[in-house]
């Protein structure tokens, strides 16, 4: 790996996500304003504030939702649709699945808005916390406080539940679509495996789980929530459970706060409360320095589909584009 | 304890916080619209849980659904609200917006768990800081809440200044039993007689109730006890009683009704004073008190005196939550005494005022 040259632009205010949306850096900002950066910056006005973004499953468009209590759909030529609406509340939660399913939460109400565009509302008996559709996208995982409800998106068959006492804040499959994951207020992940419903706990977390990435092949979930990057192995059939987790990146007191594993290789980008970016090789810890430091912690990281370019976002608005080669 | 080495955090970046409680009618909006017209040049976000049923004239208002989450310790009394931490959470990303931010909980809010997200998660902790937990309570109706809802009496047992309002529509005999009530309950609030809600903004607004470097500063409890406080049973409680709890002279009659204006007589105050304390044994015992009987304590203020120790050490908490940090040396002109009181639910005066004796060198 060379020496990486980065590209910058200024967002002005919290970098919500940054990313590529067919091979053209993207970038959504906290006001409401997605930036599309090719010869030049175009800057597109999608929502009044941006509370969650995340790109479709097919990285051709990016789902946002807002305080206008919108779900839209943007390209990377700035063209933008509105999947959904609500009155007046705020659109907090989005998830994106296979076939261009998009769910999103809203408090204890939501909806899945399939590609056919038939919406079906959804209402839980506590917050949405979080949203995730299971890699198949047959069922749509929604993360709330004493469990994570498992729902059938293309039937009406009664939601599982699994149960797990306590706040969760946000939940993922496993890529295999093997495990559940939910992160939880209590500075914890909390996992099923769910062929037997068994329990796994992955706790020891200083600061609560913010940010969290699969490695290539779903060997490793890596997540923020320490000063290091945090992997637990998922290789055996076992997962993490009575295993310890690697510690990566580990820069001092600095806490991690993004991380973003590789799409093709075994290394991942780790984001810093201090504004750095790291990439580490997850065999052998070893430390490339992708960017030195900033104004604002790291609040977006994502890899282009190759894995050469790397685009990252700041709480503050500093933002923009690493390239590896 | 946490952060008893560090220094008081002075939390000048931090977005303050002001939570409005009391029940429905007690004239919360009123009392927001005028925070927010006011020509006072700050700019406000409010958060809501009862959005539409009521006109709040302002840009930025979010409406959330109240969310209690214990917290995965066992304890009933380790909650925060979810909904609080999700929206403070999106709104701290856009911060130019606003000054400062206020919360108009539901009539039948809790204020604990809204008071204590403040001081459980970290995120919230590090944008922004409460500042107190005003209090409306409609002076006509306050009575017969009392009688049946035990949530118009932890509203009042947790303010830090109440606002008895529609006053003009009572008399002055109602006026003082109503001070005597709300001084049961709460000695340590500071009390405002409003109508519609009308009020000076300095007086609910920047009190830094919770700021550790301004503990006990305003306490109407300790102003007016700087002396003994010699207390007579034939007294008549007005406005300006701000003693402990009368459960010890209801005998003679004074306040003999309390118990059956009060839904939940149970609620009180201990205030204890003491000189100079071991650091050694008051450490300890405030972190076993508060372990123990942290259910039951509602809030708790104190100044310590520690042996040997040039600066005062302040502590608050809230239930299980406690913090403490040393906080500026002691004055010349200052006695160095050492003052705590706790607001709460059965609470057992004499276990607290023997142990607390035991912390005295
Ligand atoms: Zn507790
Ligand atoms: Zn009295």
């Amino acid at each position: 790996m060379t020496m990486p040259t980065i590209a910058n632009l200024d967002t002005g205010t919290f970098t919500e996500w940054a990313g590529f949306l067919d091979g053209i850096p993207v970038f959504a900002d906290a006001q409401g304003f997605i930036r599309v950066i090719e010869k030049n910056e175009r800057r597109f006005d999608i929502h009044n504030g941006i509370l969650c973004a995340k790109p479709a499953f097919d990285g051709k468009s990016l789902l946002s939702g807002g305080e206008d209590g919108k779900i839209c759909r943007t390209s990377a030529d700035g063209s933008s649709e509105i999947l959904y609406q609500t009155a007046t509340r705020w659109m907090d939660k989005i998830a994106t699945g296979p076939d261009g399913a998009v769910a999103c939460g809203s408090g204890r109400k939501g909806a899945i808005i399939l590609s056919s565009g038939e919406v079906r509302e959804i209402e839980v008996e506590r917050s949405i916390e979080g949203l995730a559709f299971a890699p198949k996208g047959m069922r749509l995982a929604i993360a709330r406080y004493d469990g994570v409800e498992l729902l059938w998106v293309n039937t009406k068959n009664p939601n599982q539940f699994l149960e797990w006492k306590g706040a969760h804040t946000g939940v993922m499959f496993s890529p295999d679509g093997k495990y559940v994951v939910s992160l939880m207020q209590e500075n914890a992940l909390h996992g099923w495996r769910l062929g037997d419903n068994k329990h796994m706990r992955m706790s020891g977390y200083p600061a609560k789980v913010a940010s969290t990435s699969w490695s290539y092949k779903g060997r490793w979930l890596a997540t923020s929530g320490a000063p290091a990057a945090i992997l637990w192995p998922f290789a055996g059939k076992d997962g993490p459970m009575g295993k310890t987790p690697k510690e990566l990146g580990g820069m001092g007191k600095t806490m991690v706060t993004r991380v973003c594993c590789h799409p093709s290789a075994d290394m991942l980008a780790i984001g810093y409360e201090n504004g750095m970016i790291m990439a580490v090789r997850i065999d052998d810890g070893k430390i490339v320095s992708l960017r030195r430091d900033g104004q604002g912690a790291i609040s977006t990281l994502n890899w282009d589909r190759s894995g050469a370019r790397l685009a990252f976002g700041s709480e503050d608005g500093e933002a923009g584009i690493i390239e590896i080669s | 304890m946490n952060d008893t080495t560090s220094h008081v955090s002075q939390s000048v970046d931090k977005i303050p916080v002001t939570v409005l409680t009391g029940y429905l009618g007690a004239g919360k909006t009123t009392l927001l619209n005028r925070i927010l017209t006011q020509d006072h040049g700050r700019k406000y976000a409010v958060i809501v849980n009862e959005f539409g049923e009521i006109g709040i004239d302002n840009d930025l208002i979010v409406d959330s659904d109240e969310e209690i989450y214990e917290m995965n310790n066992g304890c009933v009394c380790c909650t925060v609200r979810g909904d609080l931490i999700r929206v403070l959470q999106g709104l701290m990303k856009r911060k130019g917006r606003f000054d400062a931010i206020v919360i108009e909980t539901t009539g039948l809010a809790d204020p604990a768990p809204v008071a204590q997200t403040f001081f459980m998660d970290e995120d919230v902790q590090a944008k922004t800081r409460l500042d107190a937990v005003v209090t409306l309570v409609d002076a006509k109706h306050v009575v017969a809440r009392l009688k049946d809802s035990p949530e118009a009496e932890d509203q009042i047992a947790f303010a830090d200044v109440i606002l008895l309002n529609k006053i003009d529509l009572v008399d002055d005999d109602e006026k003082s039993a109503l001070h005597s009530v709300l001084n049961h309950i709460n000695p340590h609030a500071i009390i405002h007689e409003t109508s519609k809600a009308e009020i000076s903004l300095e007086k609910i607004l920047g009190r830094g109730a919770f700021d550790l470097g301004r503990i006990l500063e305003d306490d109407p409890y300790f102003l007016t006890n700087v002396h003994d406080h010699h207390h007579h049973h034939d007294h008549q409680c007005g406005p300006d009683c701000s003693h402990e709890s009368h459960a010890h002279h209801d005998q003679t009659g004074t306040h003999g009704n309390l118990n059956t204006i009060i839904h939940d007589p149970t609620i009180g105050t201990v205030s204890l004073r003491a000189g100079e304390l071991d650091p050694n044994r008051f450490l300890p015992w405030i972190e076993k008190i508060t372990q123990i009987d942290g259910p039951n304590i509602l809030r708790l203020k104190g100044i310590v005196a520690f042996k040997d120790d040039p600066d005062r050490f302040v502590v608050q908490g809230i239930h299980m939550i406690l913090e403490g940090d040393h906080q500026r040396a002691w004055r010349t002109d200052e006695e160095r005494s050492s003052r705590l009181v706790f607001i709460g639910r059965d609470l057992d005066r004499e276990k607290l005022e023997r142990t607390f004796a035991a912390c005295a060198i």
